[in-house]
Order: structure tokens, then C-alpha cells, then sequence
């Protein structure tokens, strides 16, 4: 069931929300002890949810566009009274005592939350092996990773614990991982969606999105929550054109641009270039015209954005210091307290991250790394303009390859970064992306082997991208790519 | 000459750093009160608390506030600019960095006249305050060997300009004339209480000294915990001197922080630049660029009240009262519209009778009793009434400061006061001749004096007996009157 058909049986009284809830639980109880989707279940509040739902229904009332749509957050979404980790050590204990603008929304919407879930320590990964509380597994072979730092939020859709789920998405956290999952998954305009409540990972690049089994579910639970928000000053407030209403309306004549430097280059899988072809081809075929372009600063977009992001992160994160919440560990005076705290709650990629971004920044060196990573930042963002000038949309992988082994990149930070090269020039220019799943392939090594003998297919996600508030167009050619996916 | 001063051969050299804290009803990034002296932690939030998650979102009237310090100082306020974020760790500042600006701040390049001279005022910009440490145990108070620390954050997200002068100050009499002259403005345009005491307004001076005719500077030392004007006139004036005294003697002077200490009269070193931080600053980014719209410039430039500088040079042309009187009038708030109120309404007398009336008495009585202007029993056209009744006569100047005294204390209007109590000046030349009578009598070696003494004797014994006389009506005597009296009674002795 999607979320669409939940929620109208719901608003209808054809379901109870309490019905619906026990079978995502049924299917949690099942399988999250293998696949750890959630750093935290919140069943109680979860059934107390939907019967509220269901009786706001009796008395006639409509509770709302998700009513009774069980719904997973990333654990870096404040949460009133439940705990909120960012699989992290260092919030150890800390409950928050306000609802991210985000959650809010999903309550006034009818949704009901099932549980927080499991992410990369403070958004910092592409695996969710950097969870502080073990990695979360990828539902398609449990071998392999779900993607990440939004890796639970993308298995709980898959693995069907929730009927959408929402993540943060700061260089790829929420498409990477849809793509790796085989679910949808979007990165909206930076401002489109509030980040009051959001804890920050890098401010100017974290954007809030959902995740979701197909297109139209995709475009409900993003209009649930985004619109302006006076509460975050980097909000737009903007008239969005309404997503659901042009769904259907067709590519005919829509122009859709590959980008050469995301696609046909070293580094992409041969099966991943063939399903970004393949998609081409359908949107070709369903009256696009589709042409390759070329954006010659997303090469640099790795590099700027291990520049800016750390830089944020390092003064965003100096809050984590033992003096007012979460974990405190002893020391003789305030300096050694604070450090002994850091260094024992915060994880190797945190600290690392933390590192390269206070380096960054130092007196020197700041025009030669931040100076230089914002120009970067702003040379991609006019090649963008430039593309825009002749393409409606983009067109790259979301990922370079299907998902990969645990383990296999963890001693090479490098080789891990490369799984977001794809998605980060996004977030650097501020726009809109759409990761959507475009058939399987074996991995080139290691497959895993059903039980009857054949190598497991794993998903691939390609991408669409859109200029910013460009998501109604990104979004039909979204459903166009998902109506030809094989 | 108090605007350079010059010793030993060496000049001083100051600029001042003044934070404000500007009086906002909320916080500079949340909704929480800007509000002193409330139970710690009350005025808090998920925002100025650095919650995990909460972001800043600018307070609209500290903007404009800073607008207003803009057309005060004629400081050039761009188009647009930046807040930054200042990254160190301390105790009492919730996310380990404040929010600030850098090097695109609210206002640039502006001035301020102190006496005559132009003093170039670099910057204000706007930044948040920091909570407030208490340690507990220990040594008196100080962070080190303290048992523990507790932390208020009611402060913490404070609005603050920081006005930051260049070295253009040449003497102690100097900066604390700036000081004055600004507290004076910053308080007439309404943006803060500039209380110094309350730590509202905040001091820091940053002393050199150099040989007279050098145009290098020489290395400045940073003056800090200076808690009133006189503080910073002498923390200045020591502070050139310890230089002066450590050149002179051939030492170097070394960069550093020094602290005022009010109570030896002396400055002590409190860590040396070579432990400076690095701030790291980078544009914040959860905030957009300050933008003011030329609507909220125009409405700023019409509400801008008269500034004290301009306020003191009228009402001395107008009302031919001295530069003290004025400055005294000038920089009580509402004192000056309280004036003109009186002055509007004045039946017999001056202006600037209205004025001595107010600076002698009146101030003595509110400062006495802690009384706000606002709140004071004599209002404008009651003082005019009693300036009237002095001056026409019909009371004396002593009886007028007895009916002030008691309108303040009553609230009664003087005419009422003067009435109920039968108060009339003694005018009845008859009545007066009978008391110079009686003096005269009782005083016959001081008409000895008179009569045998030369002019100088003469002018002394006229005085003694005057006064005497003066004492005999307690005061209530026409001096007038009494003065003519006593002249044709000397004359005809």
C-alpha cells in the first residue's frame, strides 16, 4: 500500500491507522533485529498516534493529507521528549525539548511516527557504518550497506517498516542511499523545506527530504512539510508550484541534458552508465529531447565540498562540549572536561571531519581553502545556469556503483567520499534532485548468490536534477523514468 | 590643554572599544526578554541556549536601532551586510562561537565631536552577548580552583553594537569626554541604557604613547574593567604613564591585556598576545545578509530625536545659559523637555531661572530620593509658578526653596502651597525699617567699624549687618527692599 492509498483509506474510515500501523510494525518485528533501521522505536507513542487518528475520523474530522501514514525520521531530527542521537555518543541522554518544524508539520499532517533512525555519526557518511550504534544493513542483501548518512530512513521504506520516511541530504544522504535501497528519494531546493529542528551538519548544504516507494509518494510527503518557515531565516518564501497536481503531465518536449562529467567518466560502473542510458533513451522515447551537455566545474565539487563542509561542521559542532547537555566526561579543570568529552563521544570520521574543517578556516589558510572552495562553489553555480539555459532538467547516476560491501571502504575515507561525487554539486549550488530507481545489476565483485545459485541484483537510482524551486518539472520527468523502469 | 596631552615629551594615543548593549524588548536571535536582573535561566530558549537543531533568526529593531547609531555618528550604513560566525570555546557562550560581524559590518566610518575635535569612529557592528559564569568556592570568585561554576544564560543572545574609535583619542580627559559625549547620545537616540555600573556599557581602551612628532605608533596595551567614566579617565592617565615610565627607564612595552583595578589605581597584566585566539570567523551561515530597505532607513532618519551636541548649542543660544548648565540639562534624560515644558509656560523670569531652579534644588532632590524625572510631584507649570512667584516678589528665594521642597514631597501645586501656608515675602518698609532698628542696636561696635573704617571695611560691615538683618526676618525679607533700607540708614548714620 502507498502512502496515497493509506491516507485516503484513512481520511475515508476504509482503514483504521491503528490497522495500518500493525502491519509496518508486524514487518518491523520481523526483520529490524537483522536490518537496525531505527536507533529508537516509538511504538507507544506510535499506536497512541493512530488511535487519536482514528477517532479525529469517527468524529468526522480529516486529520490530514498523511493521516495515519506510519512515518521514520532521521535521528537528526529533534523530536519533543523522545531522544534524538545522531548516532552519536556525545548526545548521550539528551531528550530535546522542542519538535523540529519538520516533525511538527508531520503531526499537524496526520502522520504517525514510528521511530527515529539510524544514520552516519552527525550525518558524516555514505554507509551508515559510522553509526555509533552499529551499521544499519541494506534490506536487498544484508551483506552490503544500505548507503547513507539517511541509510535507516532508506531501509525502513524498503524493508516497508514505514510507508515514507524522511532524511537530511547534505551531499547526497538521502538520494545515495534511495538509490542503493531501490526506493525514491529527493533532495529538495535549499530553503524549501525549514531546518529549524534539523540538527546541523553543514548549514548552507543540509536539506531535508523524504524518501519513498514510488514518485507520487515522493511528492505527497515532500508538499507535507516544505513551505516557508520564520523560523528559519534561509527559508524561501516562495510559492511552490504543486507537485501532485503535474505529476502526469508528461515530458513531451521537456529538454533533458546528460552531464557528461557525472557520467561517462572513470569512476561510474559500466552497469550504472547503462541504466542512466537506458533512462535516456525512455524519456527519448516518451517525446523528450535529450542531448548531453557538459558542466565542467562539478569536477572540482568533491574537492569544495570536503572544504566547506567540514568548515561548518567544525564550528557547528563545537557546541558537543559537556557543559549543558548529553554526555560529560570528567576533567580537572573546563578545557580538559571539555576535550576529554569530545574525545570520547565523537567517532574517528566526526573528529576527522572536525580537523580538516578547523584547518580550513585557520588564520592563512582560509583564502587559499574556504576563500577558494566558495569561488568553486560559485563557478558551479553559474556552469548550472549556463546548462539550465538549454536543458529543463539533468540527467546523471545518483551513485557510481550498486551498493557496497561493509568494510570495503571504511580504511579509505577517499574511496568513500567518491560515492557522493555524483550527488554533491546539488548541494553546492542549492538546487533540487531526484534519485529514482532504475532496475538492478549484479556488483562487479563479491556478489552474494540466491538460493538458487544466480548473484543477487542490487538496485541503481538515477538522478534528475532541476534548478532551484524547478522541483514540479524535476518531478514529472521523475514518474516518467519510474513508468519505463524495467 | 585637556584634548593633547603631552608628558615627559611623549604623547598618548587611544582608541576606545565600547560595547552597548542596546535595549531591545527580546534577544538579538529569539523571542526570549532582553530583560536584567530576572531569575538565572528564565529568559531562555532552544535558540540563545544553542540547542542542538535551533537556529538564529535577526531581530528586526536591533537593526534598526543600529540605523539609529548610524545617522547619529554619520557612519556609513551599506547596502548589505554580513554576520560571522567567532569560534572559541568558553563556558558561558552556548554554541562555542558568537555570532558577529566581521568585516562587512552594519555601520563604517563615522564620527563624533568631542569638544571641538573630531574623533574618527571606525565601526559598529552587531553581536550577541555571552551568559554570565559565577564560580562558586575557591579563590575569591575566579574560575581557577573555584569548586564549581554555575552559568546564567538570561544573557546569553543579548543585542550588542560594539563601537569601536580610531586611535584619535590624545588624552585621559580625552576619552572620557568621547565616552560621555557618547553615552550622552546613545541614550538621547533611545538604543540602550548605557549603564556602565549594570555592564550595559561596556569600556575597553586600547593605550599607546610615542615620542611627540613620531608617526609611528608606539605598541598599545588593551585596558579592560573599567565600570565608570572616571574609571576609564583614570585607567587612561595611569596606564600612558606606566608606559612612559617603562620607555623612559629603557624597557619595551609588551602587547597585552591589562586589567583596571579600581581599588589600587592601577592596571595588571592579564595574558599577553602571544596566547591570542584564532577566531576562525567565516560568514554565518544560518543567517541572510542584512539588508535595510531604503523604507526602514527613511522611517529611522524621521524619527531621529535632536542630538545632545546640537540640543546644548540652542538652548545656550536661546536661553543664554552656560555650557555646564547646558550639558547638565542635555544629559539627564527628558530633563531638557522637561525645561521647555517649564519655560513654555513661564509668566515672570527666565529661562535660565528655570534652569538654576532645576540643576540647584530639584536634581539635588531627585538624586537625594532616588526619584525618576517622570515620577516627580513638580511638574513643568508648577516649577513655572514658582520661578514666578520668586521673581515677582511676592516670595523670597528662600521661601521658594522651601515650596519646592514641599511640592516635591506633597505633590501640591506651590501656588496652593503658598497660599495654605500664609508664605509672603516681607515687603512692608515699615516693618523692615523696625528690624534694621533693632540690628543697628544690637550691633553698635559694627557701626563703629562702619563709620571709622575705610571703603573696604565699609563693604564688609554693610554685608555683615545685611545679613544679620536677612536672619532677623528668617529670611522672609524683601532683599530688595532691605538693601535700600539699610543704604539710607548707613547714610545717615
Amino acid at each position: 500500500m502507498t502512502a496515497r492509498e493509506i491516507a485516503a483509506a484513512v481520511r475515508t474510515g476504509a482503514r483504521s491507522a491503528r490497522s495500518v500501523l500493525e502491519e509496518h510494525f508486524a514487518r518491523i518485528d520481523v526483520r529490524e533485529a537483522e536490518l537496525h533501521a531505527f536507533n529508537y522505536l516509538m511504538r507507544e507513542q506510535a499506536f497512541g498516534a493512530a488511535d487519536a487518528i482514528d477517532s479525529a475520523v469517527a468524529r468526522g474530522e480529516d486529520p490530514g493529507c498523511l493521516a495515519g501514514v506510519p512515518v521514520a525520521v532521521k535521528d537528526n531530527f529533534c523530536t519533543r521528549g523522545v531522544p534524538t542521537t545522531c548516532s552519536s555518543k556525545i548526545l548521550e541522554g539528551w531528550t530535546p525539548p522542542y519538535d523540529s518544524t519538520a516533525v511538527a508539520r508531520l503531526h499537524a499532517a496526520g502522520a504517525v511516527l514510528v521511530g527515529k533512525t539510524n544514520l552516519d555519526e552527525f550525518a558524516m557518511g555514505s554507509s551508515t557504518e559510522n553509526s555509533a550504534f552499529g551499521p544499519t544493513r541494506n534490506p536487498h542483501d544484508p551483506s552490503r550497506v544500505p548507503g547513507g548518512s539517511s541509510g535507516g530512513s532508506a531501509v525502513a521504506v524498503a524493508a516497508g517498516f514505514s510507508a515514507i520516511a524522511y532524511g537530511s541530504d547534505t551531499g547526497g544522504s538521502i538520494r545515495q542511499p534511495a538509490a542503493l535501497c531501490g526506493v525514491v528519494g529527493v533532495k529538495p531546493t535549499y530553503g524549501s523545506v525549514s531546518r529549524y529542528g534539523l540538527v546541523a551538519f553543514a548549514s548552507s548544504l543540509d536539506q531535508i527530504g523524504p524518501f519513498a516507494v514510488d514518485v507520487g509518494d515522493a511528492a505527497l510527503a515532500l508538499e507535507a512539510v516544505w513551505g516557508y518557515d520564520p523560523m528559519d531565516s534561509t527559508s524561501l518564501d516562495a510559492t511552490m508550484d504543486s507537485l501532485s497536481d503535474s505529476l502526469d503531465r508528461g515530458v513531451a518536449g521537456l529538454r533533458v541534458g546528460i552531464v557528461r562529467e557525472l557520467t561517462e567518466v572513470d569512476g561510474i560502473a559500466p552497469e550504472v552508465q547503462a541504466r542512466v542510458a537506458a533512462a535516456a533513451e525512455a524519456l527519448s522515447a516518451a517525446g523528450a529531447k535529450v542531448d548531453y551537455v557538459s558542466v565542467p566545474s562539478v569536477s572540482y565539487g568533491l574537492s569544495a565540498y570536503y572544504l566547506i563542509a567540514p568548515a561548518e561542521a567544525s564550528s557547528n559542532l563545537a557546541r558537543y562540549d559537556g557543559v549543558r547537555y548529553g554526555r560529560r566526561d570528567a576533567g580537572a579543570d573546563v578545557a580538559t572536561m571539555n576535550s576529554a568529552t569530545r574525545d570520547a563521544g565523537f567517532g574517528a570520521e566526526v573528529k576527522r571531519r572536525i580537523m580538516l574543517g578547523t584547518y580550513a578556516l585557520s588564520a592563512g589558510y582560509y583564502d587559499s581553502y574556504y576563500g577558494k572552495a566558495q569561488k568553486v562553489r560559485t563557478l558551479i553555480i553559474q556552469d548550472f545556469a549556463r546548462a539550465y539555459e538549454q536543458f529543463d532538467v539533468l540527467l546523471t547516476p545518483t551513485a557510481p556503483t550498486v551498493a557496497f560491501e561493509f568494510g570495503s571502504k571504511t580504511a579509505d575515507p577517499l574511496a568513500m567520499y567518491l560515492s557522493d561525487v555524483c550527488t554533491i554539486p546539488t548541494n553546492l549550488a542549492g538546487h533540487c534532485a531526484i534519485s529514482v530507481p532504475y532496475g538492478t545489476a549484479e556488483p562487479t565483485s563479491g556478489a552474494t548468490l540466491t538460493s538458487d545459485g544466480n548473484p543477487k541484483q542490487l538496485p541503481i537510482g538515477v538522478q534528475v536534477l532541476a534548478p532551484a524551486l524547478g522541483e514540479a518539472t524535476m518531478f514529472r520527468v521523475a514518474k516518467a523514468i519510474e513508468a519505463s523502469a524495467p | 590643554m585637556t584634548a593633547h596631552e603631552v608628558s615627559r615629551g611623549y604623547e598618548i594615543v587611544v582608541g576606545l572599544e565600547v560595547h552597548c548593549e542596546l535595549a531591545t524588548n527580546t534577544k538579538l536571535f529569539c523571542g526570549c526578554a532582553n530583560q536584567f536582573g530576572s531569575e538565572p535561566n528564565t529568559n531562555i530558549c532552544p535558540v540563545c541556549l544553542g540547542l542542538p537543531g535551533s537556529l538564529p533568526v535577526l531581530n528586526e529593531r536591533a537593526v534598526e536601532f543600529a540605523l539609529r547609531v548610524g545617522e547619529a555618528f554619520n557612519f556609513d550604513v551599506p547596502e548589505r551586510s554580513v554576520f560571522h560566525r567567532k569560534n572559541y570555546f568558553y563556558p558561558d557562550m552556548p554554541k562555542n562561537f558568537q555570532t558577529s560581524q566581521y568585516d562587512e559590518p552594519i555601520c563604517s566610518e563615522g564620527t563624533l565631536d568631542v569638544d571641538g575635535v573630531t574623533i574618527r569612529i571606525t565601526r559598529a557592528h552587531l553581536e550577541e552577548d555571552t551568559g554570565k559564569s559565577t564560580h562558586v568556592g575557591g579563590d575569591g570568585g575566579r574560575i581557577h580552583g573555584a569548586d564549581h561554576s554555575l552559568i546564567d544564560y538570561n544573557r546569553a543572545g543579548v543585542p550588542l553594537l560594539e563601537i569601536v574609535s580610531e586611535p584619535d583619542i590624545r588624552s585621559a580627559e580625552q576619552a572620557a569626554r568621547y565616552v560621555e559625549e557618547l553615552r550622552a547620545t546613545l541614550l538621547a537616540i533611545g538604543v540602550s541604557d548605557v549603564k556602565m555600573e549594570e555592564g550595559s556599557m561596556r569600556v575597553d581602551a586600547n593605550v599607546s604613547v610615542r615620542l611627540v612628532g613620531a608617526t609611528e605608533f608606539g605598541k598599545r596595551c588593551e585596558v579592560k574593567n573599567m565600570n565608570s567614566i572616571r574609571s576609564v579617565r583614570r585607567a587612561v592617565a595611569y596606564e600612558a604613564e606606566r608606559q612612559i615610565d617603562l620607555i623612559t627607564s629603557g624597557e619595551r612595552i609588551m602587547q597585552e591585556t591589562r586589567h583596571w583595578n579600581e581599588d589600587d589605581g592601577r592596571t595588571h597584566s592579564m595574558r599577553s598576545k602571544e596566547e591570542a585566539f584564532d577566531y576562525r570567523y567565516f560568514p554565518e551561515p544560518d543567517l541572510v545578509p542584512v539588508e535595510p530597505t531604503a523604507e526602514m532607513r527613511s522611517l529611522v532618519r524621521s524619527q531621529m530625536p535632536e542630538l545632545p551636541a546640537a540640543k546644548r548649542e540652542r538652548l545656550i543660544d536661546a536661553w543664554a545659559i552656560t555650557e555646564h548648565d547646558a550639558r547638565v540639562i542635555v544629559d539627564v534624560p527628558g530633563l531638557a523637555e522637561y525645561a521647555e515644558a517649564a519655560v513654555a509656560v513661564l509668566g515672570g523670569g527666565t529661562p535660565k531661572d528655570i534652569v538654576n531652579w532645576l540643576t540647584g534644588d530639584f536634581l539635588g532632590f531627585l538624586n537625594e530620593t532616588g526619584t525618576k524625572l517622570d515620577d516627580s510631584n513638580l511638574r513643568p507649570a508648577g516649577l513655572a509658578e514658582l520661578v514666578g512667584m520668586v521673581v515677582g516678589g511676592s516670595i523670597s528665594r528662600n521661601q521658594g526653596k522651601d515650596v519646592m521642597a514641599d511640592a516635591l514631597r506633597s505633590g501640591e501645586a506651590p501656588v496652593a502651597i503658598v497660599a495654605a501656608r500664609g508664605i509672603a515675602q516681607v515687603s512692608d518698609a515699615g516693618a523692615l525699617s523696625g528690624v534694621l532698628e533693632v540690628v543697628f542696636a544690637a550691633n553698635v561696635d559694627a557701626l563703629d567699624a562702619y563709620r571709622s573704617g575705610d571703603d573696604k571695611m565699609k563693604k564688609k560691615k554693610r554685608g555683615f549687618l545685611m545679613g544679620e538683618a536677612m536672619k532677623a526676618t528668617k529670611g522672609d525679607g524683601n532683599p530688595q527692599l532691605l538693601n535700600q533700607l539699610l543704604d539710607q540708614m548707613l547714610e545717615a548714620l
